[in-house]
């Protein structure tokens, strides 16, 4: 199952390379990581995306708790959330092609944010099944570049991850 | 306020912290640290003949002690020869601290002479590292790697130290940090009574229960509390490679080790019990043969500090996290005050079928007129030391015998790389030991393949006069490989017959030691007895082994507990 864990980990150099050093070496799965410090300098927030059982993700989440820098973490995908990932797309669009992406760029709420003569460059946020969507939709002959940003997660509601 | 060097820093650390010894190799990024060393008398150095030693030496007296081992080396080749020897303590969860030396941080990254990234070598095999980014910050990072090593899991820390940090003509304030606090590291300090309940009533209504102890009794110090419960309860106790010495041996309700080479009633016990109750041990996969196959029958109590040790193989029923010393201290005093009694009738069947299958195998051999059986070796061994020597070990079939046959009733006593398993560990880990208890026996059972791979320290115990025993049990080939071979590969010795081996009497009479041979077996006593006797002597005994005897018992692999090899050609 897909799970989206969210760390808090001191704002130091190598704590980074602690955690991902910790996937590979344990044989679990990053897909998607995303990571900046907060609002509190000395902190950073990791949103990490990873796939597994139960067990497995009881033992990732453990195993990340016994890092020093590791200072808290959840399970988002325990409680209700919300997730967003942002994806800069670079377009083929000439011709009568041109109006057609328009409209899907619309239909999905994304900004087009860069245009040429022949070219868009599209910007849009959501989670990962709409970004996945928005690719498949408009087909993989008028795309040039896909840049995404990973997971970020955030608890619904009064839940807070902090100190 | 008193001003200091980074390297003065360091050396006036290591005498706050109460420092005796440390091991160690100079070289040219830790010349600074070596003069601030050579300009005081608190803290003594130990000069190794390969980095390796260092670790283990520092790994061999905080196995003995408990405290944590501290290791100096240079950047480069100094601190990547003590990889071996870190991952060692780390698989052992082992407190020392590694100190390292680095280029100076300009030169970080470019690739200079000596260079190696030792954070991002060792970080697989740490507790944590530490690199220090100004002078400044050296005795809080100290304090904290001391404090993070020997808190919690104990486990190896490294610090990582640029050159410049050291320079002695740049001096700062010192004070010694005496307490740290780190807000991300905060290690349980007791378990959580509710699931003590739990698990002692479930120990009370027990019909067939086993304690299953490990090396986290030693560690966490609590071997008296295991004993007391046992023998309160009358249970049998089982104990790990790791966990020998946290039971005494030679009691009636010790069944021996347990595992892929274990007595054949510890595995049959944990095969048929109703209940085991794991202390300090993890369920490793030369505990456990398959995991699907584990104990069908029994419900599991496992008590660990380290969270993520807990249903990491195998399910648990009730887990404890805490200290083991607390946990069991708590769960004497709930034993105590219930009104529920273990099962007498229950208990008394559990034992007489305990006592048949002890009686049926009790870990024999066949002994030989012609040859020394290494069996033989090692029981006269315990013989001439009267069970109170400082045993380490190597790993392979002379480990496992030292392991079955040395009976330990002290913790402490057993030390060995249960986990990672290293050829080499035994000997510098002895010279660790000897160094810190001078008037106590110390001796390493090794083979002739693993002492090959340290000898060299033949030259430190001669220049800091080290009279350790080194006793080798020589077959003329990697025993346990030829084991596996004979089992697996239908005897093709690929590579473990050893060829050349040199004249060891000779060789460790270069050394200035003295060397002795036994190839037969009415020597073998009195020459033990010799070696003993040469008190301020390091003695190297060579005894001339059957090369075919096998360790067994030996599980099959793939198969439950219960199935095992007790001969060359019976199972179970």
């Amino acid at each position: 199952m897909r799970r989206i864990i969210s760390v808090l980990l001191e704002n130091e150099p190598g704590a980074l390379s602690r955690v991902v050093g910790l996937f590979s070496q344990r044989n679990y799965n990053i897909e998607t990581l995303t990571v900046a410090a907060t609002e509190d300098p000395t902190l950073s927030r990791m949103t990490v995306t990873t796939r597994g059982s139960d067990k497995v993700i009881e033992q990732i989440t453990k195993q990340l708790n016994k890092l020093i820098e590791v200072v808290k973490l959840v399970d988002l995908t325990e409680g209700a959330h919300i997730e967003r990932e942002l994806m800069l797309i670079k377009l083929k669009a000439s011709g009568s092609q041109r109006a057609e992406i328009k409209r899907t760029v619309d239909i999905f709420r994304g900004q087009i944010v860069d245009v040429t003569s022949s070219i868009y460059t599209v910007q849009l946020a959501g989670n990962s099944d709409k970004l996945d969507a928005f690719i498949q939709t408009i087909g993989a002959s008028c795309i040039l570049e896909v840049v995404r940003s990973g997971v970020s997660g955030i608890a619904r509601g009064e839940k807070v991850l902090s100190l | 306020m008193e001003l200091l060097s980074g390297a003065d820093m360091i050396a006036r650390f290591l005498q706050d912290e109460g420092i005796e010894y440390i091991y160690g190799y100079p070289g040219g990024s830790v010349l600074h640290i070596y003069d601030a060393l050579f300009r005081q008398d608190k803290v003594k150095h130990i000069l190794v003949r390969h980095e390796q030693a260092a670790t283990h030496m520092a790994d061999g007296y905080a196995r003995a002690t408990g405290k944590a081992g501290t290791v100096l080396v240079t950047s480069g080749p100094g601190a990547t020869n003590t990889i071996t020897g870190i991952a060692t303590a780390f698989t052992d969860s082992i407190p020392m601290v590694v100190l390292c030396g680095q280029v100076p941080s300009t030169l970080v990254g470019e690739d200079a002479f000596q260079e190696t990234d030792m954070m991002g070598v060792s970080r697989p095999v740490v507790k944590h590292n530490l690199t220090v980014r100004h002078p400044s910050e050296i005795p809080e990072i100290l304090k904290k790697a001391y404090y993070i090593a020997q808190t919690g899991r104990p486990g190896p820390v490294v610090v990582d130290i640029p050159k410049d940090m050291t320079t002695p003509n740049e001096r700062y304030e010192y004070v010694y940090p005496k307490k740290v606090k780190l807000r991300s590291y905060n290690p349980v300090v007791r378990g959580h009574s509710g699931q003590i309940k739990k698990a002692v009533d479930m120990l009370l209504a027990a019909k067939r229960p086993v304690l299953y102890a490990g090396g986290g009794v030693i560690l966490g110090k609590a071997s008296d509390k295991l004993k007391e419960i046992a023998q309160l309860l009358n249970y049998p106790v089982t104990n790990t490679l790791m966990g020998l010495g946290s039971y005494p041996a030679t009691d009636r309700q010790h069944l021996g080790m347990l595992g892929m080479h274990g007595s054949y009633e510890a595995n049959m016990a944990m095969h048929h019990a109703d209940l085991i109750v794991s202390i300090g041990a993890r369920f490793d996969d030369r505990v456990t043969n398959a995991i699907d196959k584990f104990c069908p029958g029994a419900r599991i109590v496992h008590i660990d500090i380290d969270p993520a040790s807990i249903s990491k193989t195998v399910e648990v029923d009730v887990p404890i996290v805490g200290p083991v010393d607390s946990v069991l201290k708590e769960m004497l005093a709930l034993i105590k005050e219930s009104k529920q009694s273990p099962d007498e009738d229950a208990l008394a069947s559990w034992w007489k079928t305990i006592d048949g299958w002890k009686a049926f195998h009790g870990g024999r051999f066949e002994p030989s007129k012609d040859s020394i059986k290494p069996q033989q070796a090692i029981e006269a061994l315990y013989k001439v030391t009267k069970g109170n020597a400082f045993v380490t070990s190597d790993v392979g079939q002379h480990q496992m015998f030292a392991a079955q046959y040395y009976k330990f009733d002290k913790p402490n006593r057993w030390i060995n790389s249960g986990g990672l398993g290293t050829m080499g560990f035994g000997f510098p880990a002895a010279m660790g030991i000897k160094l810190n208890f001078p008037d106590e026996d110390v001796v390493c059972v090794t083979g002739e393949g693993s002492i090959q791979m340290n000898i060299q320290e033949l030259s430190t115990c001669k220049q800091y006069d080290l009279p350790v025993k080194v006793l080798i049990l020589n077959n003329q080939s990697l025993g346990m490989v030829k084991q596996w071979q004979d089992m697996n590969y239908e005897s093709r010795h690929a590579q473990s017959y050893m060829e050349s081996l040199p004249d060891f009497t000779k060789l460790v009479e270069a050394y200035g030691h003295e060397g002795l041979t036994v190839e037969k077996l009415e020597d073998l006593e009195p020459t033990l007895e010799k070696a003993f006797a040469m008190k301020d002597k390091l003695v190297f005994i060579n005894v001339l082994v059957d090369p075919h005897e096998h360790v067994y018992p030996m599980q099959i692999a793939r198969g439950s507990m219960k199935d095992m090899w007790l001969s060359k050609t019976e199972r179970t």
